[in-house]
């Protein structure tokens, strides 16, 4: 018996998968009785991708990395019929995974996340059943309050309290939300749990609506993730097809059904009331709090909006009981963080660990490490609304309080590793740029703080700064941060905030020196062009707009520094690398 | 009428009009109409805000207020192909920036736009998941990963070269 299992999370299908799978469908014959060809999810380990994983008899697994369709005829021939594993393909799980903790990404890489039969294989739902059939509401509720589960979706609200308060609230309809609107760019962890185990997801919802009295559920995902999606609307149907979902689970008096609401495209619509005006078929613009959703939420109904890894959780604290979970943790933050790790990072993909590993274990350890084999510069944590943890203070361990002392926020997991190549100011100016476009105008220190904000960061990155800008910056951040409604306006200048606190010496080369030391502000970078490279073939001078660089044909051309303008479009035209960054 | 929604006092109705017809009266659905909309024409024309006004009793004014609001809505058709080109944090750092002038030399025209010709409208989008992969653009559905502006050019030239313009 042997599965063959093709990673096709989103990740794996841009990486080639579907091309991979189509060939072992092409090659696999009536002659190859004993093999099933499956599908599966994101196993995290996204920089081996495509990723292939055989597995024999239900034991001997060999997981392939950097599959392609023309790699598939031999692990036919000498794997799957001639059983000679190909070691040289061999990706070493065990050791890529170690030190990591899978509790949210249990199933994700392990199954076929249109299978609940595979879900129920591996516990799936028994905790749903424990929950309804043997436990009262009020005994899941202590279950997850001592777990010591805290909303994964960036805040760190207590889960346990919120659904007492959910619960506590008396009305005659109530809501369950899952937030699936995953925003921050840099974060995938939502994602990879949707399309490789949605059913961990669904199940966390139903024991949510259990334990507060909810017989609605909605999954608010973004329009962007057509593949969880699909998998979710599969999954839905499949638990419902089995009364896993619907009137009377277990025979018993609690029924749940579950809804899909699509996202339209806006940041801010993570926010939880934002979120619930942009169900409700309106623009989704925050409101004031309180009454907190708990109390009055969708159409004036308590309602309980948790994040998808927080959903995940909670079956596995259920079947395997609180003091497991808290037994991995810090003081104050227990149980795991699935972060998606990326940037300047050899090993990047999603990653699972123990509350309290440092970011140097992550990044180091786990991560393998930067791309160039130098120290990192900064960790960026938390999306828009986070900041850039100096390298200084990697030994931080990943802990919400402890985060949150540096000047960054634990988030939602996006950590992205920068180098020496990566200028500070740029992004600062980066992210206000992104919250600046997702704004959505109510109030008014967001809406014009952060367009002023900006402004004044692409004019030192175009080598306009003046002195006095780094304060103008930090006043405007404390009064952006004091005067706005909801999170994304009160987190919006952090990554300006930290940067300016850690890379103050970036900021000091751009407006006093006029430089940017990693040479990528390309205003301020000295263009030049390398004779060894430089065929003489004339492209960027037909490029040049500003007539700066000459040269005759076939010879090594010059660029002219007075009437450079700096605009980098011989750079992008250049065929032979021959543009340097000086 | 039939029952199946396909014919209604003769008349044909794709899934828009089944939606309309069906659930127009239920709170909550400007947004999945609005979708509806989207999907079956490639973007919400003039006619679509009116039907969806009368059929929820929202006034015209604020269905366009909704659209207006949220970024994944068209009130003009695309191109053939949409280049969607990441500017998450990842592709940023990995050289987004390159690539998205790139497509404004190679196409003549900004994010937001569609080229001349129809073939191609140019997005920027927030993040597309994929960030292992950075820089990272999807052209319809297919994403292309690892890009440098020469890969970039070759793909283009790819989807331009094909009779009709379909790569």
């Amino acid at each position: 018996m042997q599965a063959v299992m093709v990673g096709l999370g989103s990740c794996g299908i841009a990486a080639g998968g579907l091309a991979v799978q189509r060939r072992f469908q092409e090659l696999l014959g009536p002659g190859d009785a004993g093999v099933t060809l499956k599908e599966t999810g994101c196993i995290g380990l996204c920089h081996r991708e495509v990723l292939v994983e055989i597995v024999e008899d239900g034991q001997r697994r060999t997981l392939y990395g950097e599959m392609a369709p023309d790699r598939v005829d031999r692990i036919v021939a000498d794997h799957l019929r001639g059983g000679r594993v190909v070691e040289e393909w061999v990706v070493d799980r065990e050791g890529l995974l170690a030190g990591q903790k899978r509790i949210v990404l249990r199933n994700c890489g392990e199954i076929a996340p249109s299978s609940i039969e595979e879900y129920r294989t591996r516990g799936g739902y028994l905790a749903l059943s424990r929950a309804v059939t043997a436990m009262t509401p009020g005994e899941v509720i202590e279950a997850v309050a001592d777990s010591g589960l805290r909303g994964r979706g960036g805040a760190g609200f207590p889960t346990g309290t919120k659904w007492r308060l959910a619960q506590a609230a008396k009305a005659e309809r109530k809501f369950i939300i899952c937030n699936a609107d995953e925003g921050d760019p840099g974060a995938f962890m939502d994602r990879s749990v949707l399309e490789g185990d949605p059913h961990s997801v669904l199940e966390g919802m139903a024991i949510a609506g259990y334990a507060i009295g909810a017989g609605e559920g909605i999954v608010y995902v973004r329009a962007e993730y057509p593949l969880a999606i699909r998998r979710l609307r599969e999954a839905v149907a499949s638990a419902r097809e089995v009364g896993l979902l619907g009137p009377h689970l277990f025979d018993s008096g609690f029924s749940f059904s579950i809804r899909l609401k699509e996202g339209a495209g806006a940041f801010v619509c993570g926010e939880e009331t934002a979120l619930i005006a942009s169900i409700e078929g309106r623009r989704g613009m925050p409101r004031v709090r309180p009454p907190f959703p708990t109390e009055a939420g969708l159409w004036g109904f308590p309602t309980c909006i948790n994040n998808v890894e927080t959903f995940a959780n909670v079956p596995w604290i259920l079947a395997h009981g609180a003091g497991a979970f808290r037994s991995c943790g810090t003081g104050n933050s227990k149980g795991t963080k699935v972060f998606a790790l990326a940037g300047k990072i050899r090993r990047g993909g999603l990653v699972e660990v123990p509350m309290g590993t440092t970011i140097d274990e992550v990044v180091y350890g786990i991560g393998g490490g930067t791309v160039s084999g130098g120290p990192f510069k900064a960790v960026q944590m938390g999306g828009p609304s986070g900041g850039c943890i100096p390298a200084s203070l990697g030994g931080t361990p990943i802990d919400y309080e402890q985060i949150t002392a540096t000047g960054a926020i634990m988030g939602s997991g996006g950590m992205v590793v920068m180098d020496d190549s990566t200028c500070m100011v740029d992004v600062a100016r980066f992210f206000l740029n992104f919250t600046q476009n997702e704004s959505c105008g109510k109030c008014t220190f967001c809406r014009i703080g952060t367009k002023r904000m900006l402004e004044i960061l692409e004019r030192i990155c175009a080598g306009g700064g003046k002195p006095e800008d780094v304060n103008t910056l930090a006043e405007l951040g404390e009064q952006i941060r004091m005067s706005s409604l909801c999170g994304l306006g009160q987190t919006a200048p952090n990554p300006v905030l930290t940067t300016l606190r850690y890379f103050h010496d970036e900021y000091e080369a751009h407006i006093r020196d006029r430089k940017c030391p990693a040479k990528v502000c390309l205003a301020l970078v000295e263009f030049g062009i390398d004779p060894g490279k430089c065929t003489g073939c004339g492209l960027c001078v037909r490029a040049c707009d500003a007539g700066a660089i000459s040269g005759r044909s076939k010879e090594a051309h010059r660029i002219d520094g007075s009437r450079c303008v700096r605009c980098g479009k011989c750079l992008t035209v250049c065929r032979f690398d021959a543009v340097r960054k000086g | 009428m039939e029952t199946n929604g396909e014919h209604a006092n003769g008349v044909v109705m794709s899934a828009f009009g089944r939606m309309l017809w069906r659930h127009g009266g239920e709170p909550g659905m400007l947004i999945p109409l609005l979708q509806a909309a989207q999907d079956s024409c490639g973007y919400i024309p003039p006619m679509a805000i009116e039907q969806i006004a009368m059929a929820t009793g929202v006034p015209a004014a604020e269905v366009y207020g909704v659209i207006t609001f949220y970024k994944q809505f068209r009130l003009r058709p695309l191109g053939r192909h949409v280049i969607r080109a990441c500017k998450g944090t990842a592709c940023h750092v990995q050289g987004a920036e390159m690539i998205c002038r790139t497509l404004e030399e190679e196409l003549g025209i900004r994010q937001g736009e569609t080229s001349e010709d129809g073939l191609f409208t140019f997005l920027e989008v927030a993040c597309l998941g994929c960030c292992s992969l950075a820089p990272v653009v999807m052209i319809g559905e297919q994403a292309y990963g690892r890009l440098t502006p020469q890969g970039l050019r070759r793909i283009l030239r790819s989807f331009r070269r094909k009779p009709g313009g379909d790569a």
